[in-house]
């Protein structure tokens, strides 16, 4: 069944392409790597020594910064430009909502503090730990900056809760519980534990020579996926308060299709079945055929059995249906949380100014990926759907679609 | 003795509301400035204050003490009489 779909009337990002929406969209049209080596000392005895972070320095307050997460930092600066971008409508509060989804929420101030108990005790810890470390204080930071008041949402599920927060928030204007959301993904933990975590499971690339060639969907040598940090959020309006105040529309969250695999808790399900179904269920929701679908937002990570499994789901959902695939984390390395909503907005500019970016790094290609990639240089290509995908350990499966 | 016999008490809590609050909320103390009211601190920050005098001037204020500390003034004065009990 078919839903109506949202107006996007503002945009904001932090990701490790730059501060701000425009340099990810120059960093993605030019090819720009975010990735660097971590050279700091902490990550001296650390198996992989690669990440994609962001510089946010001076960008806000000294006193608003210290009692929030490097997270809620991220997301609060995003906010402010998604806000700002949309013309900081004037909404009535009891219908302005915010979904802000994060995997982990402020792990560098849980691992942070419990330096700080063992080294000074427990009177020493924060007063403002257990708001700085809940998975909501993304949301609950930006809900506060913008005295929303129609309801504070987190979904969580792993990297694809940015993506879920986007349906969430189509649910809550469908649904009539709000007019206006603003919506997204948070995400920091470049930190030596979560690496250790990755790196342990395998998931890392160790391409250590060439941090800027590490990530690299689709590639033969695809060797693991680059954690990243960063934010995404869009402002979601209904169609009717966007047109009542004259509001600047970018594009349209035209549906949302959720699944899960019920595979296996962190490997995809190779016959990426899950992932089919949200894709269908999202092109459903949105009432497009596969021959609509004008380009994908690949989930895309950079792993070995990921990139397949996803690819097999598109052949599985589209049928003969080849649009044009780009993978953005191909340049900003993989922000979990943050990804689905940073590529949802990459999704948004695609449809809006008929380019796809290509797939950096996509020096040859894998042979088992049937798939129109787009590599080498951006492709001009106008069109009016675009599809994102998201996929997160324990089997969640989130698709999206935006329309002009 | 009364409050304004402890200049480096007032001092040094000023410091360390700037550090913490910021040199807005540091302009506004006074010994006559309520934490709450005056200077808009509220719970979990007034912690973090207290704990930073606790390390700085070297004295313990139980929580017990934390509901009698309204003003500024009635910090130093705790600190003062603490620190010479100790």
């Amino acid at each position: 069944m078919t839903g109506a779909a949202a107006a996007v009337t503002g945009l904001g990002a932090v990701t490790p392409l730059g501060a701000d929406v425009a340099a990810l969209w120059d960093g993605l049209l030019t090819g720009r790597s975010g990735t660097r080596l971590l050279d700091e000392p902490a990550f001296a005895d650390s198996p992989v020594r690669l990440a994609a972070t962001c510089d946010i320095d001076g960008r806000l307050d000294r006193v608003e910064a210290r009692v929030l997460d490097r997270v809620q930092q991220l997301a609060l600066i995003a906010a402010r430009e998604a806000w700002a971008d949309a013309g900081s409508p004037d909404v009535d509060p009891e219908r302005l909502a915010v979904v802000i989804g994060s995997g982990i929420g402020g792990a560098l101030t849980i691992l942070g503090q419990y330096d700080v108990l063992h080294e000074g005790g427990p009177r020493r810890v924060s007063p403002h730990l257990i708001p700085m470390l809940m998975p909501n204080g993304p949301a609950a930071t930006v809900g506060l900056a913008l005295h929303a008041r129609a309801g504070v949402h987190t979904p969580v599920s792993a990297c694809a809760s940015g993506a879920e927060a986007l349906a969430y928030a189509l649910d809550l204007l469908r649904s009539g519980r709000a007019d206006v959301v603003i919506a997204g993904g948070a995400e920091s933990c470049v930190h030596p534990l979560p690496i250790a975590g990755f790196a342990q499971m395998r998931a890392l690339s160790t391409r250590h020579d060439e941090p800027s060639a590490a990530s690299r969907p689709y590639d033969k040598g695809r060797d693991g996926f680059v954690l990243g940090e960063g934010a995404g959020l869009l402002v979601l309006e209904t169609e009717e308060h966007a047109r009542s105040r004259g509001a600047r529309i970018h594009g349209r969250l035209a549906g949302a299709g959720i699944a899960s695999d019920a595979h296996h808790v962190t490997a995809p399900d190779p016959a990426g079945t899950g992932a089919a179904r949200s894709i269908r269920l999202a092109l459903a929701d949105a009432g497009l055929t596969p021959a609509e679908v004008g380009s994908i937002n690949a989930h895309a990570t950079s792993t070995p059995l990921g990139d397949v499994a996803e690819a097999q789901a598109f052949r599985l959902a589209l049928g003969s249906e080849r649009p044009p695939v780009t993978a953005t984390k191909s340049c900003t390395g993989h922000l979990l949380g943050a990804a689905g909503a940073v590529e949802a907005i990459a999704a948004v500019l695609s449809v809006r100014d008929g380019i796809v970016p290509a797939i950096r790094n996509l020096d040859d290609p894998d042979d088992a990926v049937d798939l129109d990639l787009v590599r080498i240089s951006p492709r001009q290509h106008a069109h009016d759907a675009a599809l994102s995908t998201s996929f997160g350990f324990g089997g969640h499966d989130v698709s999206l679609v935006v329309t002009r | 003795m009364t409050v304004a016999s402890y200049p480096d008490l007032l001092t040094g809590i000023t410091e360390i509301v700037d550090e913490i609050c910021g040199s807005a909320t540091a302009a506004k103390v006074t010994l006559d400035a309520t934490f709450d009211d005056a200077l808009q601190i509220d719970s979990l920050t007034m912690v973090e204050i207290v704990v930073a005098c606790e390390e700085r001037f070297g004295v313990r204020i139980p929580d017990e003490a934390l509901e009698q500390l309204k003003t500024v003034g009635d910090a130093v004065q705790y600190i003062a009489n603490a620190g010479v009990a100790a």
